[in-house]
């Protein structure tokens, strides 16, 4: 694929194209607009002549003697009857003619001014500021608008104006382009230089036309209907319509005709070559086609959506993908994904025959495309595709031998890329290898959610297969998920586990024993067969279960999330409950410690491990709630029933105060504030000392209750809004506020200023809440919805700017931070130079390194 | 009052040094740059008012670092 390269680019210059560089790249002149003659043969001297390249298979092209397909297309040119305005260049062209003298040329100040100018300009240019520059030349050609008379030749200068689109008008008479032309001409290189334009690349004169580039047919290619009737490009119909005005007026001027037909003429010859490069220009009428649609001409090719740009160059499409609903299968391993047999069957990947393999292949052809594993296509030395059919098969089975290549249908352990939208960091797409499951959507790992931000209430994601060799190791080494488990932006594990698993180990490490035999079914169940007992005894505790996972050699000291220690020593754990702290998602100590020890085929196969074992717990031992689960006792009910009275009254008391206009407004609030400061303070007050009593009083094994504590989901206050008291209800921030005649429904007094009219939920979900109470939980409820919905768009346009901005920096192996033109943005990544991922959440800890290096 | 009042002096505004020609050429090859390649500061920056300033020059920065203690910065004279 790669051919040698024999020159690279070193710098580009974009410049204005000169009348001569036009003729010293144009091979042909074209001087008629007939495009084919009677055999259909292209015409010479045509638009479609074959030496600016060839559209048609066989054909060589006269130039470069190339065929269809390997002849790139040559330009042509075309000599103007007379000069038009290039209509890109019109605003230059004015701003040209207004700034410089009518008579000699020269810019209209005189030439120290130009001189210290010029400097300022090539000062600004040198040190690449140029937006600076623009501005000098932009303030620069302001200056000189009003002057009315030439300081070198004296002449008194005439205003200069515009009819759009193109037509110059001095003191109200037309000036043609002949006449701008010459004017331009006149303009010295310094002066040009000045103006902001660099005359060694651009000359104003240039932005009037008197020979027109013609490009080659290779980019303006004419497409054979199914009735043998060719279809001519658009930019063909342009041009053509340019040569044929071009040819009458040359025609006329020869013959001497009427000056005011030649101008009508010149007119059209302007609107043809205008509408060639732009066809959206206003004031200009749109050039159609006989059925009405407008051409699409050079400018429409590039621009806006259906642009080059947009279109062909950031859009991108692939083959090789696939895209279905996703759904959560705890079963399949963190680094596979299942994927449907449809899918399967559909996507191929290339598999060159070998004497090693052709067996193999030959089956996978027999079976053909309907059966699985079968194959699609085989693919010959010489590249030609054929279909695997019941027609084709046996003609290929039999010509099947090494060099051949067959693309066969996905199998298990093929490696495949997986990704989520929108895609915002680089665990948004990762490799996962296939696992071929029934049903029709794909299956992935609930605890792999997390990085692609994925769940499954009706997400969809891709999938893509790697073609070549290198493109799989690449993606495999790479990609891999077990490679992603520490997050670049923290240096935590952005996989652990979640929900049910840590619940399970929770209860497992907790206090859970088995005899030997449920030990050993449990280990089972759970899908690990590779580990050995490492006692003997009739029972086995859960820590000891959890031990076996651990290898050998590993020393752990952690701090489990109620704030105790957990030891591990020698591979077994002495100490302490494992919980969302220790193996969670974020924040699990021991599994960047076990990834930071060994390697992350390693980490991910105990991630994986301890996965199940929490689920197999679970399952083993039982897990449920009920709605008893959240019911407290009595006693403790009337106390909280008291708290929220008492919190009441103490509201109640400071609405008096207030009332009677004794209320103190704290430093920087009115005393309205203060008011709502102090009344929110107390309620929340009251939640917070309800869920301290709840949580002294209900058993550590309920089962929300293990929930809250081990981490998995939810917490103590989750609890208590469901036995006692939901608590105050808050919109922006604020107590809900009445906004019809000062209150929040019709139910109240107006400005009522009490708990319960302003959202105030003092009953638990449990017990029920009041109609009011309800229509408040309503109305957080939806500012919270439409928050979310209003809110993600525009965080997420903020990031796609941000990262846009800062997508070429990276980091040099001297750890300076530094941009695309290798200019320094920093100069030591992060002011430390430390590398977060390898880090301890960002920071080094010293502590630990010489632990470590002790042997301790 | 408005004379007693020195920007410098704020803790918000970070050390300034004007480094010599020397200093300034042993910056570049420690970090194998040339003038155009590392942050600009505007002349007129009033943090570097009283350094007397040329074009060209190299201004040492010190800041305050919320990952490490301290940081140095460097930035060219430029004009705006």
């Amino acid at each position: 694929m790669a051919e040698n390269i024999t020159k690279k680019v070193d710098s580009i210059q974009f410049s204005m194209i000169t009348p001569q560089n036009i003729k010293k790249m144009a091979v042909a002149k074209i001087v008629t607009p007939e495009l084919y003659d009677r055999e259909g043969y292209p015409v010479d001297g045509g638009l479609m002549d074959i030496r600016l390249g060839v559209i048609d298979p066989g054909l060589r092209c006269k130039t470069c003697g190339q065929k269809l397909k390997e002849c790139p297309g040559h330009f042509g040119f075309m000599d103007l009857a007379r000069p038009v305005a290039h209509i890109k260049y019109v605003d230059m062209i004015l701003k040209f003619l207004r700034t410089t003298c009518s008579q000699c040329g020269r810019i209209l100040v005189e030439d120290e001014k130009i001189k210290k100018h010029l400097e300022n300009v090539s000062l600004a240019e040198k040190e690449r500021r140029y937006k600076v520059k623009n501005n000098l030349v932009l303030a620069f050609i302001n200056s000189i608008k009003l002057i009315k008379k030439c300081p070198h030749c004296k002449a008194k200068q005439k205003k200069i104006t515009i009819e759009k689109p193109s037509t110059m008008l001095e003191d109200g008479k037309r000036l043609n382009p002949i006449q701008i032309k010459g004017r331009l001409e006149k303009i010295n290189d310094a002066d040009v230089s000045a103006l902001g334009l660099d005359p060694k690349f651009a000359r104003p004169e240039w932005m009037i036309l008197d020979i027109l580039a013609v490009p080659p047919v290779t980019i303006r290619p004419s497409i054979t209907l199914e009735s043998g009737e060719r279809s001519e490009d658009d930019l063909t119909h342009k041009l053509s319509d340019i040569v044929r005005i071009n040819q009458r007026l040359f025609e006329n001027i020869n013959a001497g005709a009427p000056e005011i037909i030649i101008e009508d003429l010149w007119d059209l010859l302007q609107y043809h070559v205008t509408t060639f490069f732009d066809n959206h220009i206003a004031q200009v009428p749109v050039a159609r086609h006989r059925s009405g649609q407008p051409l699409k001409t050079l400018t429409e090719r590039i621009k806006s959506k259906e642009g080059r740009f947009r279109h062909n160059l950031a859009g991108k499409r692939v083959n090789f993908s696939a895209r279905t609903v996703i759904s959560g299968d705890p079963k399949i391993k963190f680094n596979e994904v299942g994927v449907p047999l449809v899918v399967a069957k559909e996507l191929t990947i290339p598999e060159k025959v070998t004497d090693w393999n052709i067996k193999w292949l030959k089956e996978l052809i027999e079976k053909g495309q309907e059966n699985y594993p079968g194959a699609n296509y085989v693919i010959r030395p010489d590249g030609k595709k054929k279909r695997i059919t019941e027609e084709t098969k046996e003609q290929l089975l039999e010509e099947l031998q090494p060099g051949y290549i067959v693309e066969r249908h996905l199998i298990e352990k093929d490696i495949s890329i997986f990704n989520r939208q929108p895609s915002l960091h680089r665990m948004s797409i990762m490799c996962h290898k296939i696992k071929i499951l029934p049903g029709k959507s794909f299956r992935l790992n609930p605890a792999v959610c997390t990085p692609y931000g994925a769940d499954f209430d009706g997400d969809e994601m891709n999938l893509h297969i790697p073609q070549t060799e290198e493109a799989r190791a690449e993606a495999e080494v790479l990609m891999s998920v077990q490679n992603h488990i520490i997050s670049p932006k923290n240096g935590l594990n952005i996989i652990g586990s979640i929900e049910d698993a840590i619940s399970g180990l929770y209860l497992l490490t907790k206090g859970l024993t088995f005899t030997k035999e449920n030990a050993i079914e449990l280990l089972i169940s759970a899908g690990i067969y590779d580990k050995k007992m490492r006692n003997s005894k009739d029972k086995v505790t859960g820590k000891e279960i959890f031990s076996i996972l651990l290898q050998e050699d590993f020393n752990f000291v952690g701090t489990s999330k109620d704030g105790n220690n957990v030891i591990i020593k020698n591979g077994s754990l002495k100490e302490g409950i494992i919980d969302k702290a220790l193996v969670g998602e974020d924040n699990g100590q021991l599994i960047r410690e076990i990834y930071a020890k060994y390697n992350e085929d390693v980490g991910i196969d105990f991630l994986a491990k301890i996965f199940k074992l929490g689920i197999a717990t679970l399952l083993y031992s039982g897990f449920t709630i009920g709605i008893s689960d959240s019911d407290i006792p009595e006693k403790v009910d009337k106390k909280n029933e008291e708290l929220v009275k008492k919190a009441k009254k103490d509201v109640n008391a400071i609405i008096k105060i207030y009332d009677e206009g004794k209320l103190e407004s704290l430093p920087g609030n009115t005393v309205e504030e203060t008011l709502e400061l102090k009344i929110t303070e107390v309620l929340n007050k009251v939640r917070n000392d309800i869920s301290k009593q709840v949580s002294n009083t209900v058993n550590e094994d309920n089962p929300t209750i293990i929930m809250a504590n081990s981490g998995a989901k939810g917490n103590l206050l989750n609890v208590a809004m469901m036995s006692s008291c939901v608590g105050q209800q808050a919109i922006r921030g604020k107590r809900v506020k009445g906004k019809m005649h000062g209150r929040a429904l019709s139910i109240f007094k107006k400005n009522d200023l009490s708990p319960e009219a302003h959202g105030f939920i003092e009953k638990g979900y449990k017990k029920g809440m009041s109609p009011h109470e309800y229509y408040f939980g309503a109305m957080t409820g939806r500012d919270a919805l439409m928050d979310v919905a209003l809110r993600t768009p525009k965080s997420g346009y903020l990031y796609r700017r941000l990262a846009n901005a800062l997508q070429d920096l990276r980091i040099e192996y001297d750890s300076t931070v530094r941009d695309a033109e290798k200019s320094i943005v920093q100069f030591k990544y992060g002011e430390d130079g430390i590398d977060i991922s390898k880090s301890d959440g960002g920071k080094i800890n010293v502590k630990k390194i010489i632990k470590q290096i002790q042997g301790k | 009052m408005a004379e007693e009042f020195d920007i410098k002096k704020h803790s918000f505004v970070p050390v300034h040094i004007k480094l010599t020609e020397e200093e300034a050429q042993k910056v570049l090859e420690e970090f194998n740059v040339t003038k155009d390649e590392i942050p600009k500061i505007l002349i007129s920056d009033p943090a570097i008012e009283n350094l007397k300033p040329d074009y060209g020059d190299l201004i040492k920065i010190i800041r305050k670092s919320p990952t490490n203690t301290e940081s140095t910065f460097f930035r060219v004279v430029v004009n705006g």
